[in-house]
């Protein structure tokens, strides 16, 4: 079955963030008071056609490992529809 | 004549300066297309500067699996000269042949100015004709040059004196001196060997005394003849 990943990249921590920063300068900007600690990565979503969710999930660890994510700078976190 | 070939990707910008740098110092530039395969009687390979796959994903991220790389990591093995400069710096990085990363500059703004940079190594393939220390100012042109790695591997390039460029800060200059805020002030590196180096500054772009200054010239002077000099030995 096709099972819908959705893997999340986020700087990893005690790295500096200059976009995170940029954000959290501009939410003070608008106002918006009591922000902190904004970290800017990226969501990517795909269809991988597997058994199980946890097939669909190692298969795309893999992928994080060798592509998705950078492991010098980057975590990554998995999920799967309905998990 | 030593052969020289200049990586094109889809998104490399800088090819033309690069080659034209690498005839001043008296080599024979050849554009490689990425979908190649083989580098052909090459001495030395450089990856020149530019966004290569619209720095999709992360800079230099899809570069790496170009069908060209594996021809580039074998005359790398070989112990033939591959140098990264600035999106080739990137694409190294990307490819393991170089340890760290480079991130995000933390002015959080593309940096296109000159730079003020020390000879650190004046025994690498490009840096023989510079005197070590020497300082020159050559242009960066980046969004992404922060280098950053882990504080072992940081230690490791430090202690094995594998910094071969490094930001300074010049008496009465008027510009913060490094452009990112890259580690260590690092503008660039060499693998264990010293024959894959990677830096962030251009070279190329400051080369010909026309332009008011030749100050990144010897960079090429410097691969022809080493390159030279390793052949005759």
């Amino acid at each position: 079955m096709s099972i819908r990943v959705h893997v999340r990249i986020v700087p990893r921590s005690g790295l500096l963030d200059p976009q995170g920063q940029a954000i959290e300068h501009a939410l003070s900007a608008l106002g918006f008071s009591g922000v902190g600690d904004v970290r800017v990565g990226k969501a990517i979503e795909l269809s991988i056609d597997a058994d199980t969710p946890e097939a669909a999930k190692s298969s795309a660890r893999e992928m994080c490992q060798r592509l998705l994510a950078n492991p010098v700078t980057e975590d990554f976190l998995i999920e799967t529809d309905g998990t | 004549m030593t052969r020289v070939a200049v990586i094109r990707f889809p998104g490399s910008n800088c090819e033309a300066e690069t080659l034209a740098a690498v005839k001043r110092a008296g080599g024979e530039g050849v554009l490689v297309d990425y979908r190649d395969t083989v580098l052909d009687r090459v001495d030395a390979a450089i990856l020149p500067g530019g966004f290569a796959y619209g720095d999709y994903l992360r800079s230099g991220a899809i570069a790496r699996f170009a069908p060209v790389m594996q021809a580039v990591k074998e005359l790398a093995d070989r112990g033939g000269a591959v140098i990264g400069v600035c999106n080739g710096f990137q694409v190294l990085c990307e490819a393991h042949m170089l340890p760290g990363a480079l991130q995000r500059n933390a002015q959080q703004r593309f940096a296109s100015r000159p730079v003020d940079v020390r000879i650190e190594r004046a025994d690498t393939v490009c840096t023989a004709d510079y005197r070590p220390g020497e300082v020159i100012r050559i242009p960066v042109a980046h969004g992404e040059g922060r280098y950053v790695a882990d504080p072992e591997t940081l230690a490791v390039l430090e202690s094995e004196h594998r910094v071969m460029l490094r930001y300074v800060a010049v008496d009465g200059s008027d510009q913060a001196y490094n452009p990112n805020g890259s580690m260590n002030d690092i503008a660039g590196i060499c693998n264990a060997a010293g024959n894959v180096l990677g830096f962030m500054p251009h070279p190329e772009r400051l080369a010909d005394s026309a332009l008011g200054s030749d100050a990144g010239q010897r960079f090429f002077t410097s691969l022809i003849r080493s390159v030279q000099t390793a052949v005759a030995a």
